[in-house]
């Protein structure tokens, strides 16, 4: 009884509970819908891992979303709701394509550049939201929807200017090839690259069939470092302070409406890196006119939560979402099931992520009926 | 000139009608002490549900009323997150925003041959004088979009239960101070699952104005932020009826100016015109708002004898 | 006992737990028609758990309720009103922006058949009983703009709005000055008379012996005797409750402060609402000075202490530590000339619940070496501080380091501030309501903490509601009364009476030291 109950407190028990009632309720979605839900299933996990290249696309595809993942748990942790996450994806992406698109700059000097610029604008599109909140007490709930919105058609305004639009298509001219982060993008065309690339055959595959780029790892690295910052620096422990108790650290000293501004400015970055690695990293390189918001940072909200606010944690969670949205498409194709199955999947591990309290208070009652017995 | 002023005020009233609603469900929501993020899912599968009826009914009304049943089905998901299982009620509204359209799409294959939209309806909502045989455009323009008047109705009727009868008293109790609502025996559970379940009916009657009204299909795009102004109009108009429904009809005539202003004579770009209700919006929050107050324990599980 | 109708209400064999802490062990009650019976108990004995059954916020596990002796089922509020039984909360429930009418009428509103609040009526229901009872209540203010004591008078208003034979009273008079007690025990003797049973829940000896006519007394969740209070005396109430003998005089040795290195002068600050809540206050602690300010709870205290440690801002006047002012500046500032402050809620303002032990010792500190060496936490010297204050504090469990300091009982965390605070080696110890919510054995101990830092030659200013504390810690002792400082009194010149009558704002006196 005690081990089950410090088993189920553990975070990452509440995760593995979630993704399972997931699969369950998708089962039985499916199930109701008549689709076979191990078809299905098998359908997304081939369409995930069956082949080196997919492997590699769930990489791409997680890249952007672990980094705004990072992004809402970051604020998440210092009691800010970063909805806005949206908003500063675009306008790095913005920043990235007009600086990427105009600035003849070697890679070198172009790669941290931009991905400088681009970690500026959600920073400031972040900390806008801080400053309105530290200054006149304005709701970030509020500001983020509007900063989201003002975002989105920025993005529209920039693509149809004659400068940048690209004729006869709906975006922008490609950032130059000096601004990408792709990996040794002109070794795997030379003669002896491709001579290399022959002998191994699903590193051909992921090489020239993909857009394998350092997303991955400026992601993997940054949850890291987003880790040590939180738990190992002294900001990290005043940031986490203000979030749990903001009364109680104002009276110890700490300036709360600074920390809560800082805080929003780092969250902010942490999505411009996500629209910095998106543009950088990924064909076509360019922004297009939106119909409607990408979602990459309104997802970070859920691989936020589904790592429960841990930043390794949204390395994993990231990859599971990155993974089952592009997976998902294979459910549609070989099964013939919606797609939205994987959103109605994804959505209930959320869901029930928001009951993990649950579960440790089970783990606690567990606890004490184990003493209660053995006195 | 009339003819575009009426034009800008037929539109704005259209456009503002989802919004109202998807508000009017957020402010019942919280004033009980609950956040509603969801409101954007709801209107979803609200939306689909409302055409799908319509289309298989042919009855616009039908379709209304089973919008706000699935708004409401959906919205049984989060009051028992929030209010039995006390769980975070942020990432409970954030699943639903993944369930509702989820569910929404999924179904919308089902029904209409594997497509993401659905086929267009041939019965739409009414307009208030009927089918106006009339080649007067200001006459036309005036003839507003039924939902127009059910919003305004809603929007009275709420203020009203809200401040002036025994429920809205005990409702605002609730969300103001749970702890004095339950030790004198109001039933905190039962007031908070009904204002949720009752904020998600109104989501989907805000969804369905959108594809039984405005765009008569349903698509993937038809309910594309709606529900996050909706919950930015609760906040700005601080909580109440009245407030929200002015907060969506500010929102609803910019939307409409960029309609009647767009290719026009004014060299503003139709983006930028989109963009000023949010510029404005924000302006407005630092000039007069400031600090908005919510109620007291929104957003706070109630646990009984909790220190 | 037997179970008759010459009782109000009887209680046999109650039994609570939650969890696995047994609140209330097989207790029993017997409370007699018209009489002003007490429940004596300290914090946490399990006084208002039993009352909090009897009025049907919580459930029995075991056990029986008898009313006017027939057995009865209580289940909720509901139940107990309909029983004409009513309760008056220590944290009031009062919604904070309805106003008192509203919070009057609620769950019992007056409507017309559809709904509709009818409050012109409901208004005129709530004022008979107002002039009936003799109260002196504003109907028609939020209760977020009334004070404290009238909040508590719309609390029993309440109870008397919806026809209560039994009144609970769970510790009224918390915040009222010893007028405004007198007032309240014969607002109760009052209604005793006219037939109501009152039951009240209290921890102070004094007043059970001016007004009940039966005790019972409660210790760690069992009975342990019921005692007519009028033939015991306090200490030996005091030594019921606790289990042991009690002192209930701080022991000290005479005062010798020596200069003054804390001065207030002519201080004004606003309340958040932009009224004037401290009027040109002035004061000054010398080293060595326990100083004490009394006053009845909404008289500028929490203002006063919000401005010393700059989280308010001062209108004019300045505050001077060591010869600086400090006024105006921030709570780092504060904290840096030496002012350390124990604050009046711990868990609000004083420790980070969610944070472990270890990090709340350091949470003034963190940013500092030897905590932290370029940004970078030294968990190890952590470590070694938090261990050295639990073990020189005796916070327990001793093996609380990495638990969070919500898992410590209130005198713990309590302790655990005092060490963080005290081992800042301040000039200036300010305590705000220390021993709120805490046992007898706590109470000693913060006291005998305070005494200690004035024999160090600190300065001590203690600002609390409690004026027996004040009276018995405090060297000098000020009242505080709408904002300003009424009268300065030595130790030995204080008398309660006259001090009672300052913090009711009765005439300045010229009596000084």
């Amino acid at each position: 009884m005690r081990l089950t109950a410090k088993i189920l407190k553990k975070p990452i028990t509440s995760a593995l509970i979630a993704i399972v009632c997931g699969f369950l309720v998708a089962a039985v979605v499916l199930a109701a819908a008549g689709y076979n839900p191990w078809q299905a299933f098998g359908a997304l996990f081939s369409g995930m891992f069956a082949r080196p290249k997919y492997i590699s696309n769930v990489l791409i595809k997680a890249a952007p979303i672990i980094l705004t993942g990072l992004s809402v748990a970051f604020a998440y942790k210092t009691s800010l709701f970063n909805i806005g996450a949206e908003g500063q994806y675009i306008v790095s992406a913005i920043v990235v394509t007009l600086l990427g698109v105009r600035l003849n700059l070697p890679a070198p000097l172009l790669i941290p550049v931009l991905l400088a610029a681009g970690m500026l604008a959600g920073g400031i599109w972040g900390g806008l939201v801080g400053l309105l909140k530290a200054k006149y007490g304005i709701h970030e709930v509020i500001t983020s929807i509007m900063l989201n919105w003002i975002a989105f058609y920025l993005s529209n305004y920039i693509v149809n200017l004659p400068a940048f639009h690209q004729p006869d298509s709906t975006g922008t001219y490609p950032i130059r090839e000096s601004g990408y982060i792709m990996l040794l993008p002109n070794w795997k065309r030379s003669p002896q690259g491709m001579a290399a690339l022959s002998r191994i055959p699903w590193l051909r595959e992921v090489m020239m069939r993909t857009d394998v780029n350092f997303g991955i790892l400026i992601a993997v690295y940054m949850a890291v470092l987003v880790g040590f910052v939180l738990y190992r620096t002294a900001k990290g422990f005043e940031l986490r302070a203000v979030g749990f108790n903001r009364d109680a650290a104002q009276f110890a000293g700490i300036d709360v409406g600074r920390s809560l501004l800082e805080s929003m400015l780092i969250s902010g970055a942490l999505s411009g890196l996500a629209g910095c690695v998106a543009i950088m990293g990924a064909a076509p390189h360019n922004i297009s006119t939106l119909a409607a918001f990408e979602n990459n940072g309104f997802n970070g909200l859920s691989v936020a939560f589904i790592a429960g606010g841990s930043p390794v944690g949204c390395i994993f969670a990231g990859l599971l979402f990155g993974g089952f949205l592009y997976g998902g498409q294979t459910v549609q194709a070989d099964v013939g099931a919606p797609s939205e199955i994987i959103n109605i999947m994804m959505g209930t591990i959320v869901f029930f992520m928001a009951l993990s309290k649950l579960i440790s208070t089970l783990a606690d009652r567990l606890a004490k009926g184990s003493a209660l017995h053995a006195e | 000139m009339l003819n575009n002023l009426t034009l800008l005020i037929s539109i704005t009233f259209m456009y503002s009608a989802p919004l109202i609603f998807g508000a009017l469900g957020g402010v019942t929501s919280e004033r009980a002490g609950v956040v509603n993020i969801g409101i954007e899912g709801m209107m979803n599968i609200g939306a689909f549900a409302g055409t799908a009826v319509c289309y298989f009914t042919g009855n616009p009304w039908l379709g209304f009323l089973a919008a706000g049943l699935a708004g409401g089905l959906l919205a049984l998901l989060h009051a028992v997150a929030a209010v039995t299982c006390r769980a975070d009620q942020t990432i409970s509204g954030i699943a639903l925003n993944l369930i509702g359209p989820g569910f929404a799409l999924f179904f919308c294959r089902m029904f209409f041959e594997g497509a993401t939209m659905s086929k267009p309806i041939a019965n739409k909502l009414p307009k208030i004088f009927g089918n106006l045989a009339t080649q007067n455009a200001v006459a036309k323009n005036l003839n507003l979009d039924i939902t127009a008047v059910l919003a305004v109705a809603l929007t009275v009727l709420l203020w009203f239960v809200l401040y002036k009868t025994k429920w809205g008293l005990r409702i605002r109790s609730v969300g103001e101070h749970p702890a004095a609502a339950d030790s004198l025996g109001i039933s905190v559970t039962r007031v908070r699952y009904l204002c949720v379940l009752l904020s998600g009916v109104f989501a989907g009657f805000g969804g369905s104005c959108m594809t039984l009204d405005i765009i008569t299909q349903y698509t993937p795009t038809a309910i594309s932020g709606q529900g996050f102004i909706a919950l930015a109009a609760v906040i700005f108009g601080k909580w109440t009826p009245q407030g929200a429904y002015g907060a969506c009809l500010l929102f609803g005539f910019a939307q409409a100016l960029t309609v009647v202003l767009g290719g026009g004579k004014f060299a503003v770009p139709s983006e930028i015109l989109a963009m000023l209700p949010y510029v404005l919006t924000i302006l407005v929050l630092i000039l007069f708002v400031g600090r908005a107050v919510a109620p007291k324990e929104d957003g706070i599980p109630y646990e009984k004898g909790a220190r | 006992m037997q179970i008759s109708d010459k009782y109000a209400v009887q209680m046999r064999g109650i039994v609570k737990t939650f969890g696995s802490l047994r609140a209330l062990d097989h207790v029993d009650l017997d409370v007699r028609k018209g009489t002003i019976h007490a429940l004596l108990g300290e914090n946490g004995a399990g006084k208002s758990t039993l009352m909090n059954i009897l009025y049907g916020l919580y459930q029995a596990d075991g056990g029986e309720i008898y009313r006017n002796g027939k057995r009865v089922r209580i289940k909720g509020p509901n139940d107990a009103i309909r029983l004409g039984i009513g309760m008056v909360h220590q944290h009031f429930m009062l919604v904070e922006n309805f106003t008192v009418t509203e919070n009057v009428i609620l769950g019992r509103e007056v409507t017309n058949s559809l709904g509709v609040l009818d409050m012109k009526r409901a208004r005129e229901d709530v004022r008979r009983i107002v002039e009936k009872y003799g109260f002196q209540v504003d109907l028609d203010a939020k209760i977020e703009d009334i004070s404290v004591g009238m909040q508590q008078r719309v609390e029993i208003l309440k109870a008397l709005y919806r026809g209560v034979d039994v009144l609970i009273l769970d510790e009224p008079t918390a915040v009222l000055t010893p007028q405004e007690t007198n007032d309240l025990i014969g607002i109760m003797r009052n209604l005793a008379a006219g037939g109501k049973t009152i039951i009240l829940i209290t921890h102070k000896l004094k007043e059970i012996k001016q007004s009940s006519d039966a005790c019972t007394i409660i210790r760690r969740g069992k009975l342990i005797d019921t005692v007519n209070p009028q033939t015991v005396d306090e200490e030996t109430l005091a030594a019921k409750m606790v289990g042991h003998p009690v002192r209930l005089v701080v022991e000290k040795t005479p005062a010798q402060p020596k200069d003054a290195v804390f001065e207030i002068d002519r201080l004004s600050v606003r309340d958040k609402r932009g009224l004037p809540a401290v009027k040109d206050l002035s004061l000054k602690i010398h080293r060595g000075e326990i100083f004490g300010i009394a006053g009845v709870d909404g008289n500028g205290q929490n203002e006063l202490v919000e401005a010393i440690t700059c989280l308010a801002r001062a209108e004019s006047g300045t505050i001077k530590i060591n010869g600086e002012e400090i006024q105006n500046t921030t709570p780092q500032n504060v904290i840096r000339h030496k002012i350390s402050t124990i604050p009046s809620d711990r868990q609000r303002h004083g420790l980070v619940l969610d944070f472990s032990c270890e990090q709340n010792t350091i949470l003034e500190k963190y940013r500092s070496g030897p905590f932290s060496r370029r940004g970078v936490l030294q968990n190890g010297k952590i470590a070694a501080y938090a261990e050295k204050l639990i073990r020189e504090y005796d916070v327990r469990p001793s093996t609380c380091a990495l638990q969070p300091a919500r898992s410590l009982s209130g005198g713990n965390q309590q302790k655990l501030i005092i060490a963080r605070e005290i081992s800042n080696e301040p000039d200036l110890l300010i305590a705000v309501q220390p021993t709120r919510g805490l046992d007898v054995g706590a109470i000693e101990y913060v006291h005998k903490m305070l005494v200690h830092e004035r024999d160090a030659g600190k300065a001590v200013l203690l600002i609390s509601l409690e004026l027996d504390e004040v009276l018995s810690v405090s060297d000098t002792i000020a009242v505080l009364y709408g904002g300003s400082i009424l009268g300065t009194f030595r130790q030995d010149q204080a008398d309660e009476k006259t001090i009672g009558l300052l913090m009711a704002g009765g005439k300045r006196h010229a009596v000084n030291s």
